[in-house]
């Protein structure tokens, strides 16, 4: 019998659900009924309420199987996992898959399709033709293509990337940086983790591409410490690269020196803000610092500094293969190309869409999502992380556009959705957007580190109908002053989730708050 | 876990070349191999990367990561961001607090990143998802037999 591949995720989500314990029952298995198979270890498709999802590939063809759990896996050999046999968990081809198949996936394209750590396995699916196209093309037609993609920061800033680059490689500097932004900490997303994990050498190719295109021979990515697995994938597909020439001084003979730094976080919230990031990996706390100057003028160590978020490098390897004009032919407006949606909390069906700009909150909870995992109303959901605005049922049919999304108050961000029911007390995650900007202010600013605390305590006065109407107002000015006073997001955006609960849910207030 | 001692601090610190830039990846590190920062370590640090001791305690302050404390032998990470509350995290921690010893450290961590699949929870750097009341009691007397 020749040998079967099996395809089981070594990412985050998958093994938090045993995906390792169903490759070891399956290995196990295989060897006692003499079977021999190839164990795939693949990042994940993104459809994490699927997990742990295994294929087998028949005929060319991955039969897939969805939530197997190490108890099934002597059923599936009965059944025929090995030819694809039928059984209550198999879920037919993995490219028939309507959650899968109905994506528009140009950052993620390779995620869940590759092994993750296999070099051979990258290059026979387009790996590092851009970066061999950069070379050929020159470092200004990269920056021209990426201009003309309209990409955006997809950390959730959403500023123009080629514009960026163009700054860095302008500016004078016998050393500029990448700086890979892996501070992933908006609660509901988990995009980068999932490229980084699914597709290592994608995100190393493009920071090489990045290197190229603003002359920069140094990378560091910025990895926070609550990602070990990632870690560990990042760490040897580094060094396998670095092994194979493609990190390095003279990379393939090209003359061109690039090399990657991995980078540990410490579990604060505020070093995903961009100049906190380069304070941290000088070694020092993560306090933000004033701009200007931005950190494409003086950046990491004074020099020039890209900074960009993991999704944002990871969609430009495609623009170059594929051409800036197809990736604004995506999306809508000034929302060009796709995101990578993240659907999550309260959801039956979360997981990992990459979509075009356009599409609605509502078609990607209902159509995608399934709606709430508990079966009970959605009450509200909150886009772009903690510091995103808490949108009720009635605004579910904004497209998710960034100028669309300011118009109402609410961010984009990184593309975060996480849904709660109607269980949810809104006043509780008022209250918690102000708690959580007392936890993680860096302290530099005074509306931010004072003001959040005082926003725990007149909500709380709130929630306790101790004077409430003037508690009422002194909020909203408090909101007021971190809005237009604080140094960065972290206080200057912490007001928008109180502030659409105060619109949206102030009911919540009213009904005694603390069940 | 073992206990730090000015060997093998100083074997973290020459693993990064002494170089006082990379401050937050030692005492990173360090907290993986030792669990903790002591004073002690503090102040060798400061002498190892010619760094003030207010330097180094600052960046040791900062970080929710570094702590100052010696934890229990197990310790457990409950997510406590809006992904996880909205699948009943608030819950889960209370059942939670009430579920371990005196040899388990309960830390709150806001976001492990497995949103999808909430409540989250890390178990001695293990990232466990889908975690419901019994599923905890499952991880609590898995880390038991374990010990």
């Amino acid at each position: 019998m020749s040998r079967v591949k099996i395809y089981v995720p070594r990412e985050t989500t998958a093994v938090s659900v045993g995906a390792d314990e169903v490759a070891l029952a399956i290995a196990r298995h295989a060897k006692a009924s003499g079977n021999i198979v190839q164990l795939v270890r693949n990042g994940s498709w993104g459809a994490c309420w699927l997990e742990p999802l295994v294929e087998v590939e028949v005929d060319g063809q991955r039969i897939a199987y969805g939530n197997v759990e190490p108890e099934d896996v002597p059923g599936l050999f009965d059944a025929g996992l090995l030819e694809g046999g039928d059984h209550e968990k198999r879920l037919g081809p993995i490219n028939e898959i309507p959650y899968l198949i109905s994506q528009d996936r140009w950052t993620f394209w390779r995620c869940g399709l590759t092994e993750a750590l296999s070099l051979e396995d990258f290059q026979l699916h387009q790996g590092f033709k851009a970066l061999q196209k950069a070379w050929e093309i020159g470092a200004d037609a990269v920056i021209d293509a990426v201009t003309e993609s309209g990409l955006r920061g997809r950390g959730g800033a959403g500023f123009p990337t080629g514009i960026k680059w163009r700054t860095v490689a302008d500016a004078a500097g016998d050393q500029k940086y990448i700086a890979c932004n892996a501070d992933e900490g908006d609660s509901g997303t988990f995009s980068d983790r999932m490229l980084m994990e699914g597709d290592p050498f994608g995100l190393i190719e493009a920071m090489a591409v990045a290197g190229f295109a603003v002359g920069a021979s140094k990378g560091y990515i910025y990895l926070r410490s609550e990602y070990p697995l990632t870690h560990m994938i990042l760490t040897r597909a580094i060094a396998t690269a670095r092994d194979a020439g493609w990190l390095g001084n003279d990379i393939q003979g090209s003359g061109f020196d690039f090399d990657i730094e991995l980078h540990l976080g410490a579990g604060s919230y505020v070093c995903g803000e961009e100049t906190a990031m380069l304070e941290s990996l000088e070694g020092k706390k993560g306090i933000v610092r004033y701009k200007p100057p931005l950190p494409a003028i003086e950046g990491l160590f004074g020099k020039p500094t890209v900074v960009n978020n993991v999704v944002s490098l990871a969609s430009v390897p495609n623009i170059i293969n594929l051409g800036g004009e197809r990736y604004a032919g995506m999306g809508v407006n000034r929302s060009k190309g796709t995101l990578a949606f993240q659907l999550a909390g309260n959801i039956k069906r979360g997981g990992l869409v990459e979509k075009s700009f356009g599409i609605t909150l509502r078609e990607l909870i209902e159509e995608y999502g399934g709606g709430t995992a508990s079966g009970r109303p959605v009450k509200a959901v909150q886009v772009g992380g903690p510091l995103g605005a808490y949108l009720p049922e009635s605004q579910l049919d904004t497209p998710l556009d960034y100028e669309a999304f300011t118009e109402i108050g609410a961010m984009i961000g990184h593309g975060g959705i996480v849904v709660f029911d109607d269980t949810a007390d809104m006043a509780q995650q008022a209250r918690f957007a102000m708690e959580f900007c007392a936890i993680e202010s860096c302290g530099k600013c005074t509306p931010c580190r004072i003001g959040s605390t005082r926003g725990v305590e007149v909500i709380d006065r709130m929630i306790n109908d101790e004077n409430r109407d003037e508690n009422y107002d002194l909020l909203v000015e408090l909101c007021d002053t971190m809005e237009d006073a604080s140094l960065c997001a972290m206080g200057g955006m912490t007001p928008y989730p109180v502030r659409s609960v105060l619109a949206h849910f102030a009911e919540d207030f009213a009904s005694g708050g603390q069940e | 876990m073992t206990d730090q001692t000015p060997d093998s601090i100083s074997r973290i610190v020459q693993g990064f070349d002494a170089k006082p830039e990379m401050l937050v990846q030692i005492l990173q590190s360090i907290v993986q191999t030792h669990g903790w920062i002591a004073e002690d370590t503090i102040r060798q640090l400061a002498g190892e990367l010619n760094l003030s001791r207010a330097d180094v305690h600052g960046v040791v302050e900062y970080y929710h990561d570094f702590r100052t404390e010696k934890p229990g032998k197990h310790i457990v990470k409950i997510c406590q961001a809006e992904a996880c509350q909205a699948m009943g995290s608030r819950e889960l921690t209370t059942h939670a607090n009430a579920a371990v010893d005196a040899d388990t450290t309960i830390e709150a961590v806001y976001c492990l990143g497995n949103c999808a699949c909430a409540p989250a929870v890390m178990v001695n750097g293990k990232t466990i998802g889908r975690v419901d009341a019994a599923r905890f009691d499952a991880l609590v007397s898995d880390m038991r037999e374990a010990d």
